[in-house]
């Protein structure tokens, strides 16, 4: 049998282990990629936002310049049809960034502006006769938070009708969802049998896993027509914000539901025995006792589901409508595009990158991301307080 | 006397007015497992009785039992009957519901609603459809008072339950119980997770209400019970185990009588044994 | 004063009669109210049921096809039964102008714009052909010699149906859904025999083998999902490649070596919050990121690629990445916290050093929790839809995806742009894709379970 020895080395003084030390740091990079991510994301959105509100859009004008003018002339003469102009009104000669704008400080005559040439610090330039007039627009944040119009092509940047369609959607989902998600956590946890939840939550496990496109699919071609034919094909139109708006609400229901059966199951025991000691029957004990006491549990679900609602795309993408709705409109029964649905939209096809739409889209991001980075930063500390509660 | 059908005989025959509860029989199971065996006992009105016995006697079982808070527990299962006014509480006509707002029970940790104390009280009076205000603060007063608890909190009805210290959850507990009268009030150790002076307080306070209710109280503490209670039910443990491997044990009713005897002559010497603190 | 309160006090609680009557009252509320939790629950199965008698309503049913060419009048024998050179022989007898298109579409390994102008020898790279035509183009063939090629490459079978697409060009011109095929079967052959007195009906299904396996197609009739099934599997291969090391490490990370410093806590909490951002930001980080900054790394222009833009399968691979990391990390670090400290207790005290106890005490115990969260971020990777979107994976793609630098679609993508069709072949084919995408998802779902039923019994 042949001899063999361990390595020993009685010393006890520290040693280096480089290899320990690299893996902790490899594995520390690791977990900051998701600080990365955070970053990534609040620097692009913001970038690209700032980026939108600081170009310009142009319109096409329908005039064009009658006279050529140099780099100093300060009158310009051009044909009459098409678009009117008021002092205030920018205006350049081509589609572009970097190309020289206009400010109109007079409006003499039908067909003759005076005009400050080399605006908002662009070059003079020489513009030929014939050369076609475009309107330059700023998008403001005014205009952006109170606009009542989204249509890109004009350079109309209110996102009103995007948001106003937005939150139709959520609302129609959260009043599906909240009462049957609720209902569901109220059997699961205090009505069913260890066997009967067995089944049940694998159930909403599966909804839950069914990818938004396919539940799309599903909101087209089975909750419109279900809607059309119980209101009326003149009522409900093709794409809607209802049928959108239900589907998104099957969406939420586990959410809702599973958030919201732990927050009931962390309720203690005894407060279920107290009431039932005193004479409650099984409801009056889960709506009297277990809700109120899982009350900021359940809210915490609502609000992440509202939040989810708030950016879910593809079901509005395929159902709710393309094109955001002008004027507003509240009916429900009528198409829209909500924010994300626009972005994915927009998004289709080869956008190119230097253009307003691609800047627009970011804004848009960034709006979504701040409310539901919001929802979901309050949901979290609601549900921290109500894990205080029952420590 | 010493045929046990006799003495039962006997005590069928007292007087209906000084009987609150009848045992008879009572075997009480978790799914397959027995778990307590063949009590048979009374309770008498306006006296309080105490359970006594070592650790996993089925005394909270049998307590449990007697206002139906067992049907909660998936499996669990009685036979035998309790009656209560003549009428047994597990005959399927029964409804849980009426029997529990009839006998109510205070558990071993104080377990207030987290709502306000008034709400706390108004809870009973509520289910049983009680909606003027005027009504729900008088009970609410007369029950903190019951209680005597009205002193330290009238000011206060609107603060949460869980602001109290212990002690003063526990008397919540108690009016919360009292505030729709029930006939017999259960105690589940309603002291072990208080102080000294707590415990004092409510022991003092279950003098006092003996007047109007009848009370059963589980309890660990041996000089608790003898302070106390008129009536002491001992428990014990049985063992089975001619199965190797599958040793069964269950609770069982060792003996009962008034406290006064037990703590001075018991007839049984596992119940000496136990006073005495030489088990359990 | 306190004696007139007691006298009322009697009066105050019901008396038993009304007590038992209103008592009755309550129990028929909580009767109903137990019977709409019940229905609350049983709503999400009925969802589940709509949705898949819905999505099977469309993926089978009745259609009418028509055809170009009768297939009768071809040959007096089937199609299936003729030999090679009989095949090859119909074809140039029968559509001598459209042999270059059937060309392009069997043979052809470039890109649909360089098949006219590419010398033969890239176009039919990797196939049999003559080398003394390497260096000419497509245009320079006769139809014989372009014949004589598909004879050369394809087999039988394969020449039987591009004969059948070619020539006979099957049509379905109609569909019928399911319940209305079943229901209304008489009504259908009546309508056909007066609206197609040429077509066939059939019964079709949507679903199939050849769907499967052929690539897009602008008729329905011959949609096929291989491409996109494809560029699914190299974009999941992507995702997976790069999410797991990071999210195990990650997780490795915090919940094994981090100490409770701002730092850590704030990752923590950072990595709960990216969970809630909805998906579709997640598109616009990896367009201006993935797609615009690293569009040298990303469309391969490094490695001398430049036929397509950062638009590829390793932008969307990365991007659905960075989705699915909060889940890895959440589930691995799950999985970590299960494991015993005993364990790690055991492994310190012979003195092993904290990496030695992570790789070979704790991972080996974690592993199947870690592969179990692994396998349900991909199906939700595999259905992530929104971020490919903005990330550019929808523009109709012709070719399939070979690598990482391709430009690619997805089936969800797929299914969102059939969807979008106005024709109601394509809703047929959506539906198609749908029940191929839930059985994918099904089966991983299914081991999933099996992987953490299989580490439960062994713990």
């Amino acid at each position: 049998m042949a001899e063999f020895t361990l390595p020993k080395d009685t010393s006890l003084n520290k040693r280096s282990r480089p290899v320990d030390d690299l893996i902790r740091y490899v594995l520390f990079v690791c977990a900051s990629i998701s600080i990365l991510t955070t970053a990534g994301i609040i620097f692009v959105l913001g970038n690209e936002a700032l980026n939108f509100f600081r170009s310009h859009g142009f319109i096409q004008a329908g005039n064009s310049l009658i006279q050529a003018i140099e780099p100093d002339e300060t009158v310009i003469r051009h044909t009459t049809s098409g678009q009117t102009y008021t002092v205030g009104d920018m205006i350049s000669f081509a589609e572009r960034e970097g190309t020289e704008i206009l400010l109109i400080t007079d409006v003499p005559e039908r067909g003759v502006l005076i005009v400050e040439r080399g605006y908002e610090g662009t070059t003079p330039s020489f513009h030929g006769n014939g050369s076609n007039l475009f309107k330059v627009k700023n998008v403001t944040l005014v205009e952006f938070f109170t606009g009542q119009r989204w249509q890109p092509q004009i350079a109309a940047f209110g996102f009103l009708p995007l948001l106003v369609s937005t939150v139709i959607i959520s609302v129609i989902g959260l009043l599906v969802a909240v009462p049957i998600g609720l209902g569901a956590a109220i059997y699961m946890s205090e009505y069913a049998s260890e066997r009967a939840r067995s089944i049940l939550k694998p159930t909403l496990e599966i909804l839950a896993g069914i990818p938004t496109v396919v539940l799309g699919y599903f909101a087209l071609t089975f909750m419109t027509p279900l809607l059309r034919a119980i209101f009326g094909v003149d009522v409900v139109q093709v794409y809607n914000m209802a049928s959108a708006g239900i589907v998104v609400g099957f969406m939420l229901i586990p959410l809702v539901a599973t958030v919201s059966e732990d927050a009931l199951r962390a309720v203690p025991r005894s407060l279920r025995e107290a009431s039932f000691a005193l004479g409650a029957t099984r409801f009056e004990t889960s709506v009297r006792v277990l809700v109120p006491s899982a009350l900021s549990g359940i809210l915490a679900a609502i609000i992440l589901a509202m939040s989810r609602a708030f950016g879910e795309t593809m079901i509005v993408a395929v159902a709710a409508g393309a094109g955001p709705m002008y004027p507003i409109d509240f009916n429900p029964f009528k198409a829209a595009e909500t924010i994300t649905g626009h972005i994915a939209r927009i998004s289709t096809g080869d956008l190119s990158y230097a253009s307003m739409d691609y800047n627009s889209l970011f804004s848009l991001g960034l709006v979504l991301f701040v409310v539901t980075l919001a929802l979901n930063l309050l949901s979290n500390y609601i549900s921290a307080r109500f894990r205080e509660v029952y420590q | 006397m010493n045929n046990i059908e006799d003495r039962i005989e006997a005590q069928m025959t007292l007087d209906k007015e000084f009987v609150a509860l009848q045992l008879e029989h009572v075997n009480i199971y978790y799914g397959p497992n027995l778990a307590v065996a063949d009590v048979t006992m009374q309770i008498h009105k306006n006296k309080i009785t105490s359970f006594i016995g070592p650790s996993g006697c089925g005394k909270t079982t049998v307590l449990r039992s007697l206002n139906r808070m067992n049907d909660l527990i998936p499996g669990a299962r009685v036979e035998g009957s309790v009656l209560y006014n003549g009428e047994n509480l597990y005959s399927h006509q029964v409804d849980p519901v009426q029997v529990r707002r009839n006998i109510g029970m205070v558990f071993q940790k104080p377990n207030p609603f987290p709502k306000s104390i008034y709400d706390n009280i108004a809870y009973g009076p509520r289910l049983l459809g009680v909606t003027k205000k005027s009504v729900l603060d008088e009970i609410v007063e007369r029950s903190l008072r019951g209680a005597a608890l009205w002193d330290e909190v009238k000011n206060d009805l609107k603060k949460s339950g869980l602001a109290l210290s212990g002690g003063q959850q526990q008397r919540l507990c108690i009016a919360r119980t009292i505030a729709i009268e029930p006939d017999i009030i259960l105690m589940d150790e309603p002291c072990s997770a208080l102080d000294p002076i707590s415990t004092q307080r409510i022991e003092e306070l279950m003098r006092e209400l003996q007047s109007k209710y009848t009370i059963i109280i589980v309890t660990h503490n041996m000089s608790q019970a003898q302070r106390v209670s008129d009536y002491c039910a001992f428990y014990s443990i049985r063992k089975d185990e001619t199965e190797v491997g599958k040793e069964k044990r269950w609770g069982t009713l060792v003996e009962f009588d008034s406290t006064e005897k037990m703590f001075t002559s018991p007839a049984s010497v596992e119940t000496r044994d136990y006073i005495a603190g030489r088990f359990g | 004063m306190m004696e007139d309160k007691r006298k009322t006090y009697s009066y105050v609680l019901p008396k038993r009669e009304e007590y038992e009557q209103k008592l009755a009252a309550r129990h028929r509320i909580g009767e109903i109210a137990s019977r709409f939790f019940f229905a609350a629950n049983a709503f999400a199965l009925l969802v589940l049921f709509l949705l898949a008698l819905n999505v099977s309503n469309s993926a089978f049913g009745l259609v009418v096809y028509t055809y170009a060419v009768e297939p009768d009048s071809l040959s007096d024998r089937p199609l299936y039964e003729l030999s090679e050179p009989e095949l090859v022989n119909l074809l140039v007898e029968k559509v001598p102008n459209r042999l270059r298109v059937v060309m392009r579409d069997t043979l052809s390994q470039v890109e649909n714009r360089l098949f006219t102008t590419a010398p033969l020898r890239e176009v039919l790279r990797g196939r049999t052909f003559d080398p003394e035509i390497a260096d000419l183009t497509v245009n320079d063939l006769t139809p014989e010699q372009i014949a004589l090629l598909l004879s050369d490459n394809l087999s039988q079978t394969e020449l039987a149906a591009v004969i059948e697409r070619q020539i006979i060009q099957p049509n379905v011109t109609r569909s019928w859904q399911l319940f209305d095929s079943l229901l209304n079967r008489e009504q259908i052959e009546r309508d056909v025999a007066e609206r197609f007195p040429n077509g066939d009906l059939a019964w079709r299904s949507w679903i199939s083998w050849d769907f499967v396996v052929s690539s897009v197609s602008s008729n329905p009739t011959f949609a096929g999902l291989r491409t996109a099934l494809l560029g699914t599997f190299w974009v999941l291969l992507v995702t997976v490649i790069t999410a797991l090391p990071i999210g195990v490490g990650a997780a490795i990370y915090l919940e094994e070596y981090a100490n409770d410093s701002w730092i850590n806590r704030t990752i923590q909490t950072n990595i709960r919050n990216l969970a809630g951002v909805p998906s579709i930001i997640y598109g616009m980080l990896g367009l201006a990121v993935f797609v615009r900054v690293f569009e040298e790394f990303t469309s391969g222009r490094f490695l001398g690629i430049t036929d397509t833009n950062g638009r590829t399968v390793m932008s969307a691979g990365l991007t659905l990445a960075l989705v699915i990391l909060p889940v890895i990390i959440v589930n691995a670090q799950e999985a970590l916290k299960a494991v015993p400290s005993s364990l790690r207790e055991a492994s310190y005290g012979m003195g092993a050093t904290k990496w030695q106890t992570v790789s070979r005490v704790v991972m080996p115990n974690a592993i199947g929790g870690i592969m179990t969260g692994l396998i349900l971020s991909m199906s939700r990777a595999i259905g992530e839809t929104a971020p490919l979107i903005v990330v550019g994976a929808s523009t109709f793609i012709g070719i399939d995806p070979n690598g990482i630098f391709s430009k690619f679609t997805v089936v969800p993508i797929q299914i969102y742009q059939w969807t979008g069709r106005p024709e109601l072949e394509f809703k047929n084919a959506a539906a198609g894709a749908i029940l191929v995408l839930l059985i994918t998802l099904l089966l991983m779902n299914s081991i999933a379970i099996y992987i953490r039923q299989r580490a439960s019994v062994r713990l």
